[in-house]
C-alpha cells in the first residue's frame, strides 16, 4: 500500500510540474490543482497510513490514526481553493488587461481561440 | 515592592498607580486612528480631536508628576514574553519626566499652529489635515514609547516605530518629489541605524543578564568590563547618532526640511533626533567612563558641531540654516555627554531643554515668515520688520537666545557647556585644542544667529516677494509666545524655574546624586565667560566680513557632502539588485519555475545523498487489497489524461474533477473522514469557480510548444515526479513517532470534544485556524478588489464556431435546486453541530452550505436568487472573523490564555445530553467566513456572466 501511495504522489507531481511549465494561465492553474492533491496527500501520509481507526474516540476502538496531519490538511484543502481561486482571477485579470492568456503577458504568439 | 535604601533612586512599584504609563502611550495611538475618522468632520474637529488625545495623554500622566521629584521611579509591568526576557514594562522618572514633558507640551503647541499653518493651503483637501494629525500623533505615541520603556526591547519596538511614523510625516506631501526623497532617506539612514541598535541592545542585555534597564543601569562596571564592550558600543552609537543627525550619518536631517513647518518644528526640536540623545542619557551610567566612549562621543559630537555651525551660516533657505543649526546644537549635546563628567551630563540634559524651547520656536517663526512670503529664500526676505514688528521681536528673542546671548536660557547652558570643555582637557597637552573649537564653532552659532535676525528682518527692503507680508493670525503666533516665554523666564530666573527639574532629571541620567551646580547669570569673570565674549565679538565680525566667506563657502560646495556618498551607495545597491533579478527572472514565469523545480529537486538529492542513509526504512508495509489498486491506478489514469488532453481544457477540467473524488476516497480509505468530506465539497466549488473563469478565457490552449520544449518539461516533471515520490516512499517505510498521544488523551477531557481533528482545528491549534480564516477572507477580498471594475468580453460562439444558447435553465432542475436548499442547509446545520464529536465542523459545514446557495445560481439566475438573497458578502466575512476573534477575546478577559475553550454538557429533551462548548461558537466564526469567502467569489464572477452577455440576457427569463 505504501508504494502505491508514493506512486501516487510521484504521478500527480510529475503531471502537475508538467502542467506548470506550460506557456498559458490555465493549463499553469490545472497543474497547480494537481500539485495541491499531491502535496495535501503527502501530508496526509506524514501520519503514515492506518486502516480502520479515524480519530474519533470512542470507547471501543484500541488504536487511532495520527489527527495532526488531518488537522493541517482540512485547513489546507480549503486554503488551497482559495490560493486556486486567486490565481484563475488573477488570470482572468491579466488576459483583460493585456489582451492575451500567456504566463509573461506576452502577445507575440497568435491565439487559436 | 522592591526598594534599594541605598540607592539614590529608589525603585518604587505601586499598585495604586493603576498602569496609566501604558496608557498615556496608548493614547496618542487610538487618538489617531480617532482623528482620522473625525477628519471627515472637518479640519477643526480633527484638530481638537488630536489636541484631546494629547491632553488625555497629559491628564493620564499627571497622578506620576510628583513621583519623581521624591527620587521615586515608577514601574509597571505586563508580562508579555518572559521566557526571553520581553515584558510590556515601563518607567517613569526624571529623565522620562522631562521627555516627556517636551513631547507632549511642544506636540500640543504644534497640533494649534498646524491648524492655522496648514488651513490656508487651498490644494490640500481638509482630510488632508486629519492625515497630518493621525501621523503625528503616531509619531506622539512613538517618541512616548521611547521614553517611557523599561524594557530595552520594547524600547527598540517603540524607536522603529519613530522611523516609520517621521518617515510619514517627512513624506506628507507625497505629490513632491523631493519630500519623497527625504523621506526614504530618513528612513534608509534611522533604520539602519536601528538595525544596528537592536544588535547593540541583544549584547547589551546579555551582558546584564536582563533587559530592564532598571537592572541594566546596576551593572556599569560588569558591562564595561565585558569583552564586548566595544562592538556593542560602536553599535548602539550607531543607532543613537543616525537618529541624532551626528557626522557623518547628519545629511539627511536637512532633506526631511521637505516636511511641512510644524513636523519639522516637532520632530527637529523636542523628538526624533533628541531620541538618540536620551538614548545617550539613559544608558550614560552604563557605557560612559571608557576611553572608547570619550573619543567616539566626543569625536562625533566635535565634528557634527562644527561642520553643523559651518553650513548653517551658508544657507540661504531659512529652514536650512535652522536644520543645520540643529545638528550643529546636537553636536554640543553629544559632546557634552562625551566628556563624561556628571557635570558635563547636567549641562547636556539643560541644553536639551533650552534647545527644544528655542529651536521650535525658531522653526515656527520660520513657518510664518515661510506662510506670509510666500518664500523662505533669505536673499529675497528682507526689512520684515516692518510688516511684523511683533513676530520678529519673538523671533529675534528666539535667535538671541540660540546664539547664547546673555538674560536667554540659551546663554546658560552654552556658559555651561563652555566651562566643562575649558576644564575637562587642561591637564592633558594639547588640551586647549577642544576649548578652542568650541569656540570657533561658538563664533559661527552667533554668526548664523545673526544672519537669521538681520537678513530676515532688517537689511533693506524685501525683493520680488510672491505675497505682501502682514502678521499671521493669532493663534498661529501663541505657540511662539509661549516657547519664547519660557526662553526668556528660564534665562532670567533660573533657579526659581529650571534648577529643580534640571537636578531631577540629573538624578535620574547619573543614577546618583547630582553633582552641586549653580545656574546663574553671573558666575564672575573667569575662562567661561571669556569664551562667551570671544563667541559674540567674533560672531558680529564674522557677519561683518561675510562677503569673502560666502564666496569660499561657494567654492567648497559640494565637498563634505555625505548625501552625495549616500546616493551613490543607494544606486549602486539597486543597480546591483537589478542585475541580480534580470539574471534570474527576465520577467518569464516559465523561466522561474524551471529555476525552482530544478533547485527544489537539487536541494532534494543532494539532501539524500548527503544524508547517507538508506532509502526504504524498517517500518512494517500494509497489504495491497484490490479496490485500493483500483482506485490508484484510476487516479493515476485521470492526471495523465489532464496532462494529454490539457490543451482541450474544458475537456481537462471534467477529467480533473475526477481527480478531486478520487482523492476523496483514499481520505476514506486510510481513517480521514473529515478529509474526505472537506476534500468532496471543496472539489464542487472549484470546479464551478473554473467552469465560470473558463467561459472568459479562450477554450483552447494553442499548439505552443516545440519539441525540445517539451522534452526538457518532460524531464523536469519525471524528475520532480520521481523525487516526491521516492520522499513519499522513504518516510512511509520509516517508524513515526508523534506529538498527537496528547491531543488524543485531552481531546475529550479538554476540549469537550471525540473528534480530534475538529478539536485539534477550533481548539488546541485555534490560534492557527484563526490565522486560515483570516487569509482565507483576505483571498476573497482580494479577489473582490481584483474583480471590480473589470471588463471582460463574453464569448458568442464557442471555439468550433457554434453560436452560445442563450436557454433559459431546465425548469425541473430549477424546481428540485428550489426544494433542495432546505434540505441541504439542514444537513449543513447537522453536519455543523455534530462536528465537534463526529466527522464535521464548521469548514465543511460552510462548504455544505456554499455549495446549495452556488446551485440556486446556477440553475435558477442571478436575478431570482438576488430577489431573495444579498449578495454582499463583507458583513458575513466581517461577523465570523469578528465571532472568532471575540470567542478568544472573551477566554482572555476571563483570565485564560487566548481562545481556551469552556464547555459543558446540558440536558435538552427528546434530544438528550448535549454539549456546549465555547470552541462552537470558534467553529461559527469558521462557518460564516468559509461562507462568505467563498460565496464571495464565486457570486461575483457570476455576476461578471451576466454583465458580459451581448445578446438575450437571462434577465427575462420565465420563472
Amino acid at each position: 500500500m505504501e508504494a502505491l501511495m508514493s506512486l501516487i504522489v510521484g504521478v500527480l507531481s510529475a503531471c502537475g510540474v508538467y502542467l506548470l511549465l506550460r506557456a498559458r494561465t490555465f493549463p499553469v492553474v490545472l497543474g497547480l490543482t494537481l500539485m495541491t492533491y499531491a502535496v495535501n496527500l503527502f501530508l496526509f501520509a506524514s501520519g503514515r497510513l492506518t486502516i480502520g481507526a479515524p480519530p474519533i474516540i470512542r470507547e471501543d476502538a484500541t488504536q487511532y490514526t495520527d489527527p495532526l496531519p488531518q488537522a493541517l490538511v482540512l485547513t489546507a484543502i480549503v486554503i488551497s481553493f482559495a490560493m486556486t481561486a486567486f490565481v484563475i482571477m488573477l488570470a482572468l485579470k491579466a488576459r483583460a488587461e493585456l489582451g492575451n492568456d500567456h504566463v509573461d503577458g506576452r502577445a507575440d504568439r497568435e491565439e487559436s481561440a | 515592592m522592591v526598594s534599594w535604601s541605598s540607592q539614590p533612586n529608589r525603585l518604587l512599584i505601586t499598585e495604586f498607580h493603576r498602569m496609566n504609563l501604558p496608557l498615556v502611550v496608548l493614547t496618542p495611538f487610538i487618538g489617531a486612528i480617532l482623528t482620522a475618522w473625525v477628519a471627515r468632520f472637518g479640519a477643526t474637529r480633527a484638530a481638537w480631536t488630536a489636541g484631546g488625545s494629547a491632553l488625555l495623554a497629559v491628564v493620564l500622566l499627571a497622578p506620576s508628576l510628583p513621583v519623581p521629584f521624591g527620587g521615586e521611579t515608577i514601574l509597571q509591568r505586563w508580562t508579555w514574553i518572559p521566557q526571553v526576557g520581553v515584558d510590556l514594562a515601563f518607567r517613569f522618572d526624571g529623565l522620562g519626566l522631562l521627555f516627556a514633558t517636551m513631547i507632549l507640551g511642544i506636540g500640543l503647541l504644534i497640533i494649534l499652529y498646524a491648524r492655522y499653518y496648514l488651513s490656508e493651503d487651498g490644494e490640500q483637501p481638509q482630510t488632508g489635515l486629519g492625515r497630518f494629525y493621525a501621523y503625528l500623533l503616531l509619531f506622539m505615541g512613538s517618541m512616548l514609547g521611547v521614553v517611557l520603556s523599561e524594557n530595552l526591547i520594547l524600547l527598540l519596538i517603540f524607536w522603529e516605530m519613530t522611523s516609520l511614523s517621521s518617515f510619514l510625516l517627512i513624506g506628507y506631501s507625497y505629490e513632491s518629489k523631493e519630500a519623497r526623497k527625504g523621506a526614504r532617506m530618513a528612513l534608509t539612514v534611522t533604520g539602519l541605524g536601528g538595525l544596528a541598535l537592536l544588535g547593540g541592545f541583544l549584547l547589551l542585555g546579555e551582558m546584564a543578564g536582563s533587559y530592564e534597564l532598571s537592572v541594566i543601569l546596576t551593572q556599569g562596571d560588569a558591562i564595561r568590563a565585558d569583552p564586548l564592550y566595544t562592538p556593542m558600543l560602536v553599535l548602539i552609537l550607531i543607532g543613537a547618532f543616525t537618529k541624532s543627525a551626528q557626522f557623518p550619518f547628519h545629511f539627511w536631517l536637512p532633506r526631511a526640511m521637505a516636511a511641512p513647518t510644524p513636523v519639522s518644528a516637532y520632530l527637529h526640536s523636542a523628538t526624533l533626533v533628541k531620541a538618540g540623545i536620551f538614548l545617550l542619557a539613559r544608558l550614560f551610567p552604563v557605557l560612559s567612563g571608557t576611553p572608547e566612549w570619550s573619543w567616539l562621543v566626543i569625536g562625533a559630537g566635535l565634528s557634527t558641531l562644527l561642520v553643523g555651525a559651518w553650513f548653517a551660516l551658508f544657507k540661504h533657505d531659512l529652514k536650512g540654516l535652522l536644520a543645520y543649526s540643529t545638528i550643529s546644537h546636537l553636536g554640543l549635546i553629544t559632546l557634552l555627554f562625551g566628556l563624561g563628567t556628571p557635570l558635563a551630563a547636567v549641562a547636556g540634559i539643560f541644553h536639551i531643554m533650552n534647545h527644544a524651547t528655542f529651536k521650535a520656536s525658531l522653526f515656527m517663526a520660520a513657518g510664518i515668515i515661510d506662510h506670509e512670503c510666500g518664500t523662505r529664500d533669505m536673499r529675497r526676505i528682507n526689512g520684515l520688520w516692518k510688516f511684523m514688528p511683533y513676530t520678529a521681536t519673538l523671533a529675534m528673542v528666539a535667535a538671541a537666545s540660540m546664539a547664547g546671548v546673555p538674560l536667554f536660557n540659551g546663554f546658560l547652558s552654552k556658559e555651561m557647556f563652555f566651562s566643562e570643555t575649558a576644564d575637562f582637557f587642561m591637564h592633558f597637552a594639547w588640551g586647549w585644542v577642544l576649548p578652542a573649537l568650541v569656540v570657533v564653532a561658538g563664533v559661527l552659532a552667533v554668526a548664523y544667529s545673526l544672519r537669521f535676525i538681520h537678513d530676515v528682518f532688517f537689511n533693506g527692503e524685501p525683493i520680488d516677494l510672491p505675497r505682501t507680508p502682514h502678521e499671521p493670525p493669532f493663534w498661529m503666533k501663541a505657540p511662539v509666545e509661549v516657547l519664547v516665554g519660557i526662553c526668556v523666564l528660564v534665562g532670567m530666573f533660573p533657579a526659581m524655574t529650571i534648577a529643580w527639574p534640571l537636578r531631577v532629571a540629573a538624578a535620574s541620567v547619573l543614577q546618583a546624586p547630582p553633582p552641586s551646580f549653580d545656574i546663574a547669570i553671573w558666575h564672575g569673570f573667569g575662562l567661561p565667560v571669556i569664551m562667551s565674549l570671544i563667541a559674540i565679538v567674533g560672531g558680529i565680525l564674522v557677519y561683518a566680513a561675510r562677503g569673502p566667506l560666502f564666496r569660499l563657502a561657494d567654492r567648497l560646495a559640494g565637498t563634505l557632502d555625505a548625501g552625495a556618498v549616500y546616493d551613490r551607495i543607494i544606486g549602486w545597491l539597486i543597480g546591483f539588485a537589478g542585475a541580480v533579478t534580470n539574471g534570474l527572472d527576465r520577467g518569464s514565469l516559465q523561466r522561474l519555475a524551471v529555476i525552482f523545480v530544478l533547485s527544489v529537486v537539487g536541494i532534494g538529492v543532494a539532501g539524500f545523498l548527503g544524508s547517507g542513509s538508506p532509502l526504504t526504512g524498517p517500518r512494517a508495509l500494509l497489504p495491497i487489497d484490490p479496490v485500493s489498486l483500483f482506485v490508484a491506478l484510476a487516479l493515476m489514469t485521470v492526471a495523465l489524461a489532464t496532462v494529454l488532453l490539457h490543451r482541450r481544457r474544458l475537456t481537462a477540467l471534467v477529467v480533473i474533477g475526477a481527480a478531486g473524488l478520487l482523492v476523496a476516497l483514499i481520505f476514506v480509505k486510510f481513517s480521514a473522514p473529515d478529509l474526505a468530506l472537506t476534500q468532496l465539497s471543496v472539489e464542487v466549488v472549484t470546479i464551478v469557480l473554473l467552469l465560470l473563469a473558463l467561459y472568459f478565457l479562450p477554450q483552447r490552449s494553442p499548439d505552443e510548444s516545440g519539441w525540445p520544449r517539451r522534452i526538457r518539461d518532460l524531464g523536469l516533471a519525471l524528475l520532480a515526479g520521481g523525487g516526491a515520490g521516492a520522499l513519499t516512499w522513504a518516510m512511509l517505510t520509516r517508524p513515526h513517532v508523534s506529538i498527537s498521544d496528547f491531543f488524543l488523551a485531552n481531546s475529550v477531557s479538554g476540549g469537550g470534544g471525540s473528534n480530534v481533528v475538529n478539536v485539534i482545528l477550533v481548539d488546541f491549534r485555534g490560534y492557527d485556524t484563526l490565522g486560515e480564516i483570516s487569509v482565507l477572507a483576505l483571498a476573497g477580498l482580494g479577489i473582490y478588489a481584483m474583480l471590480k471594475d473589470l471588463q471582460l468580453p463574453g464569448l458568442q460562439r464557442d471555439s468550433r464556431g457554434r453560436p452560445w444558447s442563450w436557454d433559459a435553465h431546465p425548469s425541473i432542475m430549477a424546481a428540485l435546486t428550489r426544494l433542495l436548499l432546505p434540505l441541504a442547509l439542514l444537513v449543513s446545520v447537522f453536519i455543523f453541530l455534530r462536528g465537534h464529536n463526529q466527522p464535521g465542523g464548521g469548514f465543511i459545514a460552510g462548504l455544505i452550505t456554499a455549495v446549495a446557495i452556488i446551485m440556486q445560481y446556477l440553475t435558477n439566475g442571478v436575478t431570482w436568487t438576488h430577489q431573495r438573497m444579498s449578495d454582499n458578502m463583507h458583513p458575513l466575512i466581517g461577523a465570523g472573523l469578528l465571532i472568532a476573534t471575540l470567542t478568544g477575546l472573551a477566554s482572555l478577559a476571563l483570565g485564560y490564555p487566548f481562545l481556551t475553550s469552556a464547555f459543558s454538557h446540558i440536558h435538552w429533551p427528546i434530544v438528550g445530553d448535549f454539549e456546549l462548548a465555547s470552541a462552537m461558537a470558534f467553529d461559527l466564526g469558521v462557518f460564516l467566513v468559509v461562507v462568505g469567502a467563498t460565496l464571495l467569489i464565486l457570486i461575483h464572477l457570476g455576476l461578471m456572466h451576466d454583465a458580459s452577455h451581448p445578446g438575450p440576457t437571462l434577465r427575462e427569463e420565465p420563472r
